[in-house]
């Protein structure tokens, strides 16, 4: 009696542990827009002239991307992620890249997992040093000439900083370290999409360098898609 | 009899089916680390503790730096640079890598040291042992201490002769590393970059200006400048180079930065204008007349 007792329990907490872990099936998706209201402020070009080897790049100057707006009041650069209600996930192998080009970061935004390498690149003539601002994460600051490797860096806690480089001071982007692989940043359109996600109910946040950041739940009970919107308030300045 | 027996069952299959969730709940929620009251620092066969700092802090230090270490003291809106951050724990004079944690004897030089053009005072008058209570005592206010082993000191190789040859490759990797960007071409802290530098708390900043003196911030060495540029200064625009320069490169950098420092007799400088070039290059740099002759160009 006792030994057909035990033998249940332990087949119990068997089948309980594996349909726990079992990876998620093909679940819901949450896909949406980000857009502003309000009226954003007029983006300035910027003036490379201390740079010729950059400014040389571009028939006309670039302008600053603090705010990349797109039609029908579409906000770029958005992070959106899932901040609660997913497990974290497993380190990605590949790396995420960030490249300096033009003396501008591309992408503004890199959007990465805790502890995925990042590979950062210099493909300019000049030198940049990469300037990483994190307040959680160790800040460090270090030099890279032309033609040196790529230099290799991770981040072991989640935190969204920004970037620069001290010797071309318009250069600024964004780092953003997050727990697990549901996120986007959003692109000309403002749209994003997170599928992959079993049932449970989630915190989607949406985060903008300017506009600071917002967040909705969304209950997943199936593999039926749900569509949000945010709306952040523009500053004209 | 049956009862019983289904009654015992369906306890164990409720404790089964629970007992998983508990444990994985558990696994998720790991505390945030805390720092350690009781610090200590070593620095040679000298031991700190961090109880006898605490009232050496709250009488000499916490003007400028803060009751609570962050670099919000009284004086602080009045001070620039403002005064360093313990909370945050990003030290600009290091013998460890830019990103890693300073040595103790690293921050027990800096307390002697001071910085120079800054307000914070050399506080050599102070004990060796009151150094080292008030090392350990400033580690107190940071959890990067609890988590975080400061970094691997930098090796230094032993510095190489002092030749014309150094001095001018040292010249060199000048322009190649682009120095000058902030620096300027005769290191008066007036390179196209200078005037937009910004510290890490967006306030601004100088690059130093090697025509001034022989005082630059992180001692009076050659292994202190060595140092400078092979760990960076954390927390302001100066990064490292360690990973793009060759330890025989950077002795002949050293060198050459000694040349710029024309206020401050080197054998680096001597070396230099002992040479017809060097003389000139010099020379032409000087500027006579002025109050304190610092390279005020007129």
């Amino acid at each position: 009696m006792r030994t057909k007792q035990v033998v249940v329990v332990g087949l119990a907490m068997l089948v309980v542990a594996a349909a726990a872990k079992a990876g998620p099936p093909a679940g819901g998706t949450i896909s949406g827009k980000v857009t502003y209201e309000g009226t954003p402020a007029k983006m300035k070009p910027i003036d490379m002239s201390k740079e010729p080897s950059c400014a040389k790049m571009y028939t006309t100057p670039p302008l600053a991307e603090t705010v990349v707006t797109g039609a029908g009041n579409s906000l770029e650069n958005v992070v959106v992620y899932i901040s609660a209600g997913a497990p974290d996930d497993a380190v990605p192998s590949t790396a995420a890249v960030f490249t300096q080009k033009g003396c501008r970061y591309i992408p503004h935004v890199l959007a990465f997992q805790v502890n995925q390498e990042i590979k950062i690149q210099n493909e300019d003539q000049t030198s940049h040093n990469i300037h990483p601002l994190p307040k959680i994460n160790r800040e460090w600051n270090k030099s890279q000439p032309p033609g040196t490797p790529a230099i290799s860096e991770k981040y072991d806690k989640a935190e969204i900083f920004p970037v620069k480089c001290n010797v071309h001071p318009w250069m600024h982007g964004n780092f953003a370290v997050l727990k697990n692989s549901h996120y986007v940043v959003t692109g000309d359109g403002g749209t994003f999409s997170l599928p992959n996600l079993p049932p449970g109910k989630y915190t989607v946040t949406a985060w903008h360098e300017s506009y600071g950041d917002q967040s909705q739940e969304v209950t997943i009970s199936g593999s039926e898609a749900k569509t949000i919107t945010f709306v952040f308030k523009a500053k004209p300045y | 009899m049956a009862n019983k027996t289904i009654k015992k069952f369906c306890l164990n299959a409720a404790i089964a089916l629970v007992l998983p969730f508990g444990l994985m709940a558990q696994l998720d929620q790991a505390p945030a680390a805390k720092p350690n009251p009781n610090e200590e620092s070593h620095i040679g066969d000298l031991a700190g503790h961090a109880h006898a700092g605490a009232e050496l802090y709250y009488r000499y230090c916490w003007g400028c730096h803060g009751a609570r270490g962050n670099g919000d003291g009284e004086n602080a809106p009045y001070v620039t640079p403002t005064p360093r951050n313990f909370v945050a724990a990003v030290f600009k004079c290091r013998s460890t890598p830019t990103g890693t944690l300073p040595l103790d004897s690293d921050l027990y030089n800096s307390i002697g040291r001071g910085f120079n053009f800054t307000n914070m005072p050399s506080w050599i008058t102070l004990t060796a042992q009151n150094r080292a209570d008030l090392v350990a005592f400033i580690k107190t206010f940071s959890a990067r201490w609890v988590t975080e082993k400061p970094g691997t000191p930098i090796e230094i190789p032993a510095e190489p002769k002092l030749t014309i040859e150094s001095i001018k490759h040292g010249g060199e990797r000048y322009q190649k590393l682009e120095c000058w960007k902030c620096h300027g071409q005769e290191g008066r802290g007036d390179g196209p970059s200078a005037s937009t530098l910004t510290d890490s708390n967006d306030q601004p900043i100088r690059p130093y200006n090697f025509t001034s003196d022989n005082r630059s911030k992180c001692g009076k060495t050659n292994a202190d400048l060595y140092r400078i540029f092979m760990t960076g200064l954390d927390g302001t625009p100066m990064p490292s180079f360690a990973d793009v320069v060759k330890p025989e490169d950077a002795w002949d950098l050293v060198h050459y930065l000694r040349t710029l420092q024309y206020n401050n007799p080197s054998p680096e400088l001597a070396l230099w204008e002992s040479t017809p070039e060097g003389k000139a290059i010099v020379a032409a740099k000087k500027v006579e007349n002025t109050n304190t002759g610092s390279g005020i160009k007129p």
